[in-house]
């Protein structure tokens, strides 16, 4: 086992942890587009949602990006962004996003492959992709809600719904 | 905070819904659908094998869950059920809808309403204006709340049924309900 200390959680080669709520949220830079980029940074001051899943065009992927691309509006009336997340290149990130007409980024976490998901405790060495596994960063960028899935179960957004409306009480009420 | 494994209806079975069989039978089947999502178009066969099979013991609710970006048709399907619903004729339309699912378009929309013998101008009236938007909306918010991950979810007694589609595994799970409601 080879153990590495890597923004504060420890991991292995094989076991990672996914990052808990109120952690930091580590910082990522990563292509949206090919030669567009966004960064942790550009959402400080709004909730984000970080939804990593396994792989363009699968099946359960699809349903779970078709999901939220339908609730995206009560994301947004939330005050929150969502960015999608996967190993995919930005070409299929194009080509997924067009045939599914969704209307969030998908970024590409491709080159050095999967290091926004192993920062964040979800990469699964042994499939070469992440996990499916959804964090929610609250506008001062700490994790407020961290979830992983079975990778085979799309896990909807009722948790997502929950931990937005969790921020914008706790916002209400300073 | 966790998410729960066991996903819950949150808004429960009230007079709002479309219920066929009992309101208070001993299981009560939800069904969240998509009148253009294939999936549901073959549960919705299943669906009917189980009321043959479970008789007046199960009542079953259709809720709409129209994945509208994937599916151009799935909103003006929805809230056209709805609209036969407010002519009291929502079961014939929702039957309709998915025995033509590959034909959901306005046009023939108007026209099942006038095999239904509905008035197909004002269904279309309210069909254009959007009167059963938001109540479609409201479902499809219900169900994204419920932990509805996808087309069909069903729920048996309020608990998500994450089991198999076929009609043996879902009649035993209601079954199975209906022997702990007793």
């Amino acid at each position: 086992m080879n153990k590495e200390t890597d923004q504060g959680i420890l991991t292995s080669e094989s076991i990672q942890i996914i990052l808990a709520a109120g952690t930091a949220a580590p910082t990522f830079k990563l292509q949206f587009e090919h030669g567009k980029f966004v960064s942790l940074e550009d959402f400080r001051g709004r909730a984000l949602i970080l939804a990593f899943y396994p792989a363009d065009w699968s099946a359960v992927c699809g349903d779970q990006m078709a999901l939220y691309n339908e609730i995206l509006p009560d994301f947004t009336d939330l005050g929150a962004e969502l960015l999608g997340v996967s190993v995919d290149g930005v070409w299929c990130h194009a080509a997924f996003a067009k045939a599914r007409n969704l209307k969030f980024p998908l970024l590409a976490d491709f080159e050095p492959k999967g290091e926004v998901a192993r920062r964040y405790g979800v990469y699964r060495k042994a499939d070469g992709t992440t996990e499916r596994a959804l964090f929610v960063i609250d506008p001062a960028g700490t994790i407020a809600w961290s979830y992983l899935s079975p990778i085979e179960l799309n896990p909807g957004a009722n948790g997502i719904l929950a931990a937005l409306e969790e921020l914008q009480a706790k916002k209400g009420s300073k | 905070m966790s998410l729960d494994s066991t996903a819950m209806l949150k808004l429960p079975v009230s007079e709002r819904d479309h219920i066929q069989g009992p309101a208070h039978a001993p299981v009560i089947l939800v069904e969240y659908g998509d009148y253009e999502c294939p999936i549901c178009g073959a549960a919705y066969v299943t669906v009917k094998e189980i009321q043959q099979a479970l008789g007046d013991r199960l009542g079953f609710v259709f809720r709409n869950f129209p994945l509208t970006q994937m599916h151009p048709h799935a909103s003006d399907a929805a809230q056209a059920a709805e609209a036969a619903g407010a002519q009291g004729s929502f079961w014939e339309m929702h039957d309709m809808l998915f025995e033509n699912q590959d034909d959901l378009g306005r046009e023939q929309i108007a026209r099942y309403a006038e095999s239904l013998g509905l008035d197909a101008t004002r269904l279309m009236d309210e069909l254009i204006s959007g009167t059963y938007a938001k109540r479609v909306r409201d479902d499809f918010r219900s169900g994204v709340k419920s932990g509805v991950n996808g087309t069909p979810t069903f729920f048996i007694n309020d608990v998500r049924y994450d089991g198999p589609r076929d009609v043996e595994s879902m009649v035993a799970a209601l079954n199975a309900s209906c022997a702990e409601a007793d």
